[in-house]
């Protein structure tokens, strides 16, 4: 885990890319969390939608963007994690997570506040985040 | 059109039971490798976990059914977790309640009205407790999304 001297406002997260991701992900997703909406895996229901093809579940990308942020910080650690969703995650998408320090708190306990983001390799950004963690 | 009548209607609320079994499952699915998932005998639950909430509640009994959106312009716009300490971890039975906290509209920048149903969900422990809070900001879009929307 990233120490506190080592999360000094400005300071960017190691990035990581998780990928490529495929249909089976979206499926095994949807199986772990109860989203079950057809758009995610039913080409015929997908088109009608308007899609070329089923797209990923947006909790899922914001899932492993939790994944991301607890293996630096600490899955115990944890306070606030929002996501916004923009660009839709496509099968094949190679996704980056990355992120940084934007402020840091020492008021009885050390928290530090981060922006955090999910870009597709080939495209633009998927999701844009922000947490707090406590830091030991 | 969403009806704004519905601001402050809660669910009826239901209890959920945090599972090992589950967490592990879950972690996986979100790509996670971390042994405090995966190995710790009572493990803490991954951040977006809650969503899992949708397992426990009887389905058609939610805030959503009341608030009537159409299912094919519907966009998750975002979501936001806050935990008033460590998250709960395997064992945890939390009491969970959803209210619509607003709804209001919005110009779409590709034309058209948009409409925003802001719902709060409050997970409490057995003693009362406010464990953990979850906000979900749902859109109902002017047409059916095209690509470079949100998901």
């Amino acid at each position: 885990m990233i120490a506190w001297d080592d999360l000094a406002v400005g300071a960017e997260l190691p990035a990581r890319e998780y990928g490529p991701l495929t249909l089976t992900d979206f499926v095994r997703y949807q199986g772990a969390s109860g989203d079950f909406n057809p758009i995610h895996h039913d080409t015929a229901f997908a088109r009608a939608a308007g899609f070329p093809e089923p797209f990923s579940v947006g909790m899922l990308q914001a899932g492993i963007l939790g994944s991301y942020a607890t293996d630096l910080l600490g899955p115990a650690n944890v306070r606030r994690f929002a996501v916004s969703f923009r660009e839709q995650v496509w099968a094949g998408d190679v996704l980056v997570c990355s992120g940084a320090v934007t402020a840091r708190h020492e008021d009885g306990e050390r928290r530090v506040d981060l922006r955090l983001e999910v870009r597709r390799r080939d495209g633009g950004t998927a999701i844009r985040g922000e947490a707090t963690f406590v830091v030991a | 059109m969403v009806d704004r009548s519905v601001i402050g209607v809660t669910d009826d609320g239901y209890t959920m039971e945090v599972e090992r079994g589950k967490i592990r499952e879950f972690a996986r699915a979100t790509r996670s490798a971390n042994a405090d998932y995966l190995d710790a005998p009572t493990p803490v639950i991954p951040p977006t976990f809650l969503t899992t909430q949708q397992f426990w509640s009887t389905p058609g009994t939610g805030v959503f059914a009341k608030v009537k959106m159409d299912r094919k312009r519907l966009l998750h716009g975002g979501q936001e977790y806050v935990f008033h300490g460590p998250p709960p971890a395997a064992g945890t039975r939390l009491h969970v309640r959803t209210r619509v906290d607003d709804i209001y509209e919005k110009d779409g920048a590709r034309g058209g009205t948009m409409t925003f149903v802001i719902s709060v969900t409050e997970f409490r422990d057995d003693e009362g407790r406010l464990v953990a809070e979850a906000r979900s900001t749902a859109i109902e879009t002017a047409r059916p999304p095209v690509e470079g929307g949100a998901s």
